[in-house]
């Protein structure tokens, strides 16, 4: 367990999110390379299935990282996102996995540190929870 | 449409407990319409079954497929290739679905992965409400268009009972007493006199009560 490095999935609008983590490599903050980045046009795009889906394939964590509320691109991307988050939560505890391996979090594009506080927390929080009982090598 | 509710994830894995291999199948019919099976509910259900099979250390191969409809033996022959392929096939349909299915393939099991609830219509995002109950003899030409028959819990004839209260039934909060919306557009419309027609007793015998239905059209037989 101690060297368990959670593997994590983080989907990212490209309007806040994504230039939130290249504002913090700009100010040459660190955060946990435990954090993949798929990049979104919007976090209303992802669907309960693109998140099932990383959870299905081995990741330990996915969230999803969209504008603060109000401030959505599209105006209502990121609080659909939510909804669909919200699902996939229910969806894990129906199954007996803990539904904070999955979640959503707002932040602008200006919120550099933000982002990398965002990514130490949820590599924390699922290196805290350990391994997905659903990863491929324990399923091998 | 027809309207549904998926089953939960924990009886549709009772269900299959014993099968390593399945076939999903949506239709692309009033499900899909109303969200419930089609293909993109077809993919999450199957990636959840997936994550709870891995999750017990178990495997499961699950194939994704999508029909027409589920309720035109057509369509359903499109699986005569591959439905014996699998343990058994979990149909995203209504229950019409299952029983086509299962008709058509008697040696192989079919599971309903939804649970039919009614005909009814859209009245916000992801908001579906009943409007026909499928009595076989239409009346809402009598009511401005509000189905009693439908929409009032007690199917009324003539209404409103005395458990109508602020425009809500007494079953509960949430459901509106269609009499009181009848008698308000009556008002509204200056044909409240119509309501004091006393409406016969219902032919029940064109729903349910008359048993299963059949619709025969002498010019479409061959």
């Amino acid at each position: 367990m101690d060297t368990f490095e959670p593997q994590i999935v983080a989907f990212c609008c490209k309007y806040c999110a994504y230039a939130a983590a290249d504002l913090a490599g700009s100010m040459r903050l660190s955060y946990p390379p435990n954090v993949k980045i798929v990049q979104l046009p919007c976090t209303g795009r992802v669907d309960i299935f693109h998140l099932l889906k990383a959870i299905e394939d081995g990741a330990d964590g996915v969230y999803v990282a969209g504008c603060l509320e109000g401030e959505c691109h599209f105006l209502k991307g990121n609080l659909r996102a939510r909804k669909k988050v919200e699902y996939v939560k229910r969806t894990l505890v129906e199954l007996g996995i803990e539904p904070e391996r999955v979640e959503m979090y707002n932040l602008s594009s200006a919120m550099g540190p933000r982002f990398a506080e965002i990514a130490r927390e949820m590599t924390d929080r699922v290196r805290e929870l350990g391994p997905s009982p659903v990863k491929a090598e324990a399923f091998a | 449409m027809i309207i549904g509710d998926r089953k939960s994830l924990t009886e549709i894995l009772d269900m299959i407990k014993d099968c390593r291999s399945i076939l999903i199948t949506g239709c692309k019919g009033c499900v899909t319409v109303c969200n419930v099976g089609g293909l993109k509910e077809v993919q999450v259900l199957a990636s959840s079954l997936k994550i709870a099979r891995k999750k017990e250390g178990k495997s499961i191969a699950i194939e994704e497929n999508l029909l027409e409809r589920q309720c035109d033996p057509e369509y359903i022959a499109e699986l005569a290739d591959v439905v014996h392929r699998y343990d058994a096939v979990l149909s995203m349909a209504c229950g019409v679905g299952p029983q086509f299915l299962a008709e058509a393939y008697p040696t192989q099991k079919f599971f309903p992965a939804i649970n039919t609830k009614f005909f009814g219509g859209a009245t916000g995002h992801g908001v579906w409400e009943e409007r026909c109950a499928g009595c076989g003899s239409c009346v809402i030409h009598n009511y401005d268009g509000l189905c009693p028959v439908s929409r009032c819990s007690k199917s009324l004839m003539n209404g409103p009972c005395g458990g109508s209260a602020n425009g809500l039934c007494e079953i509960s909060k949430d459901v509106v007493c269609i009499w009181d919306r009848i008698v308000k557009k009556k008002m509204e419309q200056g044909r409240l006199a119509d309501l004091l027609t006393v409406m016969p007793a219902k032919d029940w015998s064109t729903s349910r009560d008359g048993g299963p239905r059949k619709s025969i059209r002498e010019e479409l037989t061959q």
